[in-house]
């Protein structure tokens, strides 16, 4: 019989260890789509997962199990995303990189007929990857969570440990920030 | 160029393109391992740790057995030197000091 997930955490709690990888099993497709949000390298995204692994192993007796395990372990891989933004804000202080062919097409399109550049392109996704990159860990925390995402401000100070108003401060900064990085992107193309 | 018009439509592409939440072969068995390991290694850390501290608390307690023996009130020897001396004395001259009889 299939154990329950109340069950494996109590016998990981006894020493148990192996009943943990039945966890990491059920978990890791969700851990590793948010760590790919964050991180471009796959070996960047495995480093990420993986600390979130052995951290929710080291802290799992702070589990109540008032929430569902799932949402304790998300905070915690959304914490560790941060972090991992945090001590990589060198790379994004390089210059900007000269857009690819494929970008510039898509960008000259929606110049001449918004409608009229498709968002599922490559070159959209290669767009907003390079935009997100630029932003500051804040920012890019925030839009992800909420803009891309979709989650609440509520959802959002959940994950982060924020504090609501703290949520909306930041994302209005972040949009702020978004809009001056694309406005730079139009700069240098068409000035 | 519109730019909050750009960013609603570069955002729209980002959410229609979720990242792959694909899982790496046999990750959750890598995860097991090194579980394992780290706690093997915990052990050996806790171990040297306690040796360590032994040998810190070892040496600390030569340093001050040293000190105390170096600092170590000494009694009055000079006095009890003196009278072992002087019985010494009394002793060997005992015969001098005894008057002859007439």
């Amino acid at each position: 019989m299939e154990r329950t997930e109340a069950e494996l955490i109590a016998a990981v709690l006894k020493g148990d260890s192996s009943s943990f990888e039945p966890l990491v099993q059920k978990y890791s497709p969700r851990v590793f789509a948010t760590a790919r949000r964050y991180a471009r390298r796959e070996s960047e995204v495995e480093d990420i997962v993986q600390e979130v692994w052995l951290k929710s192993f080291e802290k799992l007796a702070s589990f109540r199990g008032e929430a569902p395990f799932e949402h304790w372990l998300m905070r915690l891989a959304v914490r560790t995303c941060y972090d991992f933004l945090r001590g990589h804000q060198r790379n994004r202080e390089s210059a900007f990189s000269e857009l690819t062919e494929a970008e510039e097409d898509w960008l000259e399109r929606f110049v001449v007929e918004p409608s009229s550049a498709p968002e599922d392109s490559d070159a959209a996704k290669l767009l907003i990857n390079r935009v997100m990159e630029k932003l500051s860990p804040q920012a890019r925390l925030v839009i992800t969570l909420l803009e891309i995402e979709d989650r609440s401000v509520k959802e959002i100070a959940e994950l982060t440990g924020w504090t609501v108003p703290l949520v909306k401060v930041r994302a209005f900064r972040a949009r702020g920030e978004m809009r001056k990085i694309l406005s730079k992107i139009a700069k240098d193309k068409y000035l | 160029m519109n730019h909050s018009k750009l960013q609603d439509k570069l955002l729209q592409a980002a959410r229609a393109n979720p990242p792959s939440d694909q899982v790496p072969y046999a990750f959750e068995k890598r995860i097991t391992a090194l579980l394992a390991s780290r706690k093997v290694e915990d052990k050996s850390v806790v171990w040297s740790r306690a040796l360590w501290r032994a040998a810190f608390s070892c040496l600390a307690l030569v340093v001050l057995l040293g000190v105390w023996l170096h600092f170590r009130p000494t009694p009055p020897s000079t006095e009890t030197a003196d009278d072992i001396s002087q019985d010494f004395r009394n002793t060997l001259t005992a015969q001098n000091d005894t008057p002859t009889p007439p």
